[in-house]
């Protein structure tokens, strides 16, 4: 397949510098709100500070791809006295735990750098952080070019992956016989 | 649909057990927007003023302001109102933080507490999930060690909590009520907390507050914003470093304490040591600041930096900021750095205010050297200057042998003791302990906030007005220049016409005219970040803010849907603050309760400050007597409370 440039948009976390005040968490719930900044929930961000004040644990993460399934272990880090579990620094959405969903519906969240701003913006957290905690860092990666989905095969994929192919044949082979 | 605000109240009746979510009336936040405005008029309509502070009677309400939760920077205040057992007053100890705003995500404006818990309870506030939760193994916890019992408990790593220790528990009179980053210290709101047999109470909240106008809200922050990146670049020249910048004090970044610890009084505002502050002091407790300070931390959606957590030597850490630092080195005479944060850490624990704590223990330690207190009142007290204070802290928190009667602060404590100590309560305004200041010259602006004001703590209402005048016109000038936050440019001459000596400084200059357009200006910024719930720090309390008169209106209108201008804001925040008046003029406060200490300033000019009172009561349409007339009430649509006051006698008809 071929190869192809494509911008790599990234956000450089400096947790050192972070002194907890969620002004990340409530810009990007505003940010998404329909319509724009109509609401604020720091619930519904995609970036969320894990915090653990009195071991001095400040961290901003931001909320990666979905995952149907929890993973096997957990692990403890400690860096600099300070103990993390593995899933302090886990950017999925997963069923194990509340983070990075709609509070509402359960629906994951992703974080999409704020694509939907005016260009050359960066992501709003990154605007709204004042102690430059977050850096904005774009650059150039070769990739392989991936055959892009259509909606309708993504939707199909994901259904196949939680039913199995032969019941999927089978529903919509149901569905044309209705009528 | 409700906008800005939840338009939601919790209502919990502690001794029945009654919890209920009521709908608020939209009339009432036009008429009082939130915070200490809306609290005033709840009190106002349902507690009687006789109702004392640990009557079963007396609300603890718990309060959001009405911007907390949004975008915009700062607004992160939880207005505590209750009456104090101190003043016997209508108090609003404040904190920031955050758990104001996880209230409004939880959905509710604020809570209102009425009666009392038959045992000790903590509150567990998640969304439409509340629960009155048995406390029983909290019971004689610190403020900071019950935190991770409660998170640990309810698995809510985001729940704030906001608490009371030991002193609390007890009720004494200057009990903090602690929420780890922040604390509401002042007058007592910690003790009614007691009082009524909260510990605790939790909050998280998921839900969504919404903006009218959101687009246009987030333009006029971006804004304030781009002001505050200014304001930190710049800091202001001419003024202490200390009033450069904006935010809380910068206790926390700053090491040079010259000002502080030569200025302010040592003991029980007993001392000015002007030579204290030698480079050898200066690296020394430099050293151990840097030493103890882990980390700068923020409240709630602030870019600034105002606290830190300490972590020093085998101290367990906590948290502070502000003069807090010094407090209580200076109140013992302890010439290091290392006992305050040491004793600061057992007070912030125990859940008392660090400001009237070590002057009533300095108070103790001065009765006793001059014999009215005795050895029989302190036996068992270790014989050194730090013993002295961590062995009385202990009494008085306990309430143990003559730390009861210390608990009560100095002005209660001296007329229980008798004897005389009544002479060495000196620094109290309205039975409440003030900063340990003693100047010289009668200053006519501080005379009308200390006086006043409703606050009656710290920091009274200053701010936005320079400390002093500038030593030269040149300086005066260059602070004129760009001055955008005065409510009108006839201020400016004021400025640039005051002067350090001469005709045209303290006592007649500014004069009372002027003194009461200034006073009046900065009491109302102040009545209107206690209402949005804006940290003072980025307002009302410090020189040249980001928020101001002229931006305010803006941030409301557009929050919250309402059509409010510069003026209607002001006339808003005008009718709660004279609602508060009202409200302790029923309860027995009059002019002669009025005044700041009478050692305050060495130069007093009893003449001019009965004409500043005078002309300050007049020109906020008072009568003589510090009491809101009739026409006045009427103008901010206050007709109820002028009848009130007339059937009680204490206005008559015609006469105001």
């Amino acid at each position: 397949m071929a190869k192809i440039k494509k911008k790599i948009k990234s956000i450089r976390i400096n947790a050192d510098k972070c002194n907890g005040c969620r002004s990340c968490e409530i810009i990007c719930s505003s940010f998404h709100a329909t319509p724009r900044h109509s609401s604020i929930n720091p619930a519904r961000s995609r970036i969320q500070v894990i915090l653990d004040p009195t071991t001095d644990i400040w961290l901003p993460v931001f909320a990666g791809e979905y995952t149907p399934a929890e993973c096997m272990g957990r692990g403890k880090y400690v860096i600099d006295g300070k103990e993390y579990d593995d899933c302090t620094f886990c950017r999925a959405s997963c069923p194990a735990r509340d983070r990075f969903k709609e509070p509402d519906s359960g629906l994951p969240l992703k974080c999409d750098m704020c694509e939907d701003n005016d260009p050359g913006q960066p992501p709003l957290c990154v605007q709204w952080c004042y102690n430059e905690v977050l850096i904005y860092e774009e650059r150039e990666e070769e990739v392989e070019e991936e055959a892009k989905l259509d909606e309708i095969d993504l939707g199909l994929e994901s259904l196949v992956n939680k039913h199995g192919l032969e019941k999927l044949v089978d529903a919509v082979v149901r569905m044309t016989q209705k009528d | 649909m409700r906008y800005a605000e939840t338009g939601y109240n919790l209502e919990i009746d502690l001794a029945t057990g009654n919890i209920e979510k009521v709908e608020t009336d939209p009339k009432l936040t036009e008429l009082h927007l939130g915070g200490l405005g809306y609290n005033v008029k709840l009190f106002w309509d349902r507690v009687p003023p006789e109702t004392k502070a640990f009557d079963p009677e007396n609300l603890l309400i718990f309060s959001s302001g009405l911007l907390c939760g949004t975008p915009a920077f700062s607004f992160n205040r939880t207005c505590v109102t209750t009456i104090s057992p101190q003043t016997e007053l209508l108090a609003y100890p404040m904190m920031g933080g955050f758990w104001a705003a996880e209230l409004k995500y939880a959905g509710y404006d604020r809570v209102i507490f009425r009666n009392k818990s038959p045992k000790l309870v903590y509150i567990w506030i998640h969304n439409d999930k509340v629960e009155i939760r048995d406390a029983s193994h909290l019971k004689g916890k610190g403020t900071v060690e019950i935190r991770d019992i409660i998170k640990k408990e309810l698995n809510e790593p985001k729940a704030a909590i906001a608490a009371i220790g030991l002193a609390g528990e007890n009720r004494v009179f200057t009990a903090s009520i602690e929420q780890g980053r922040s604390s509401a210290s002042r007058l007592g709101g910690g003790a009614v907390m007691g009082d009524k047999n909260i510990k605790a109470i939790v909050v998280r909240g998921t839900k969504d507050i919404y903006l009218a106008r959101g687009t246009e809200f987030i333009e006029h922050v971006n804004k304030v914003g781009e002001y505050i990146k200014f304001r930190n670049e710049n800091p202001l020249k001419g003024v202490m470093t200390i009033l450069s910048g904006i935010g809380s004090p910068q206790e926390m970044k700053h090491t040079d304490e010259k000002w502080h610890t030569e200025n302010f009084s040592w003991g029980n505002a007993r001392t000015r040591r002007r030579d204290f502050w030698t480079d050898e002091i200066n690296k020394s407790w430099s050293s151990t600041q840097r030493e103890a300070i882990k980390r700068f931390i923020s409240c709630f959606n602030c870019p600034q930096q105002c606290g830190a957590l300490i972590s020093y030597k085998d101290v367990p850490r906590f948290k502070q900021k502000c003069f807090t630092k010094l407090t209580y080195s200076m109140a013992a005479y302890v010439d290091n750095l290392e006992f305050n944060f040491r004793i600061a850490q057992r007070a912030t624990e125990y859940g008392v205010d660090g400001f009237s704590t070590p002057q009533i223990l300095a108070f103790g330690v001065e009765l006793y050297e001059a014999g009215i207190l005795t050895d029989k009142d302190f036996e068992g007290c270790p014989p050194d200057k730090e013993g002295r204070f961590n062995w009385l802290l202990d009494r008085v928190v306990r309430r143990e042998g003559i730390g009861d009667i210390l608990a009560d602060g100095t002005y209660w404590a001296a007329r229980k003791i008798g004897n005389g100590a009544e002479a060495f309560d000196h620094n109290t305004i309205k039975k409440h302990e003030q900063l340990p200041l003693k100047l010289g010259m009668m200053d006519p602006l501080y005379f009308l906030m200390y006086s006043t004001n409703e606050k009656i703590s710290i920091t009274q209402i200053e701010g936005n007005w320079p400390q002093a005048p500038f030593p030269t016109i040149e300086m005066r000038e260059e602070f004129v220049k760009d001055w955008p936050q005065l409510p009108d440019e006839h201020f400016k001459q004021y400025l640039l016409d005051w002067e350090p000596r001469g005709e045209n400084s303290n006592p007649y200059y500014p004069t009372p005219d002027m003194c009461s357009e200034i006073v009046d200006w900065m009491e109302e910024i102040h009545n209107i970040d206690d209402a949005l719930g804006l940290c003072c720090g980025m307002g009302s309390f410090c020189l040249k803010p980001p928020y101001h008169t002229h931006n305010y209106h803006l941030l409301v209108s557009s929050a919250t849907g309402l059509d409010i201008d510069r003026a209607g804001l002001k006339k808003i925040v005008n009718r709660s603050r004279n609602l508060h008046r009202a409200y302790n003029v029923l309860k027995g406060m009059r002019r002669a309760d009025e005044k700041p200490p009478q050692d305050h300033w060495k130069r007093r000019f009893p003449e001019l400050e009965e004409k500043l009172l005078d002309t300050y009561y007049k020109y906020k349409g008072w009568n003589m007597e510090g009491i809101p007339t009739k026409e006045k009430l009427l103008e901010l649509d206050l007709g109820y409370v002028a009848e009130d006051l007339e059937r009680r006698g204490i206005l008559q008809d015609g006469q105001n």
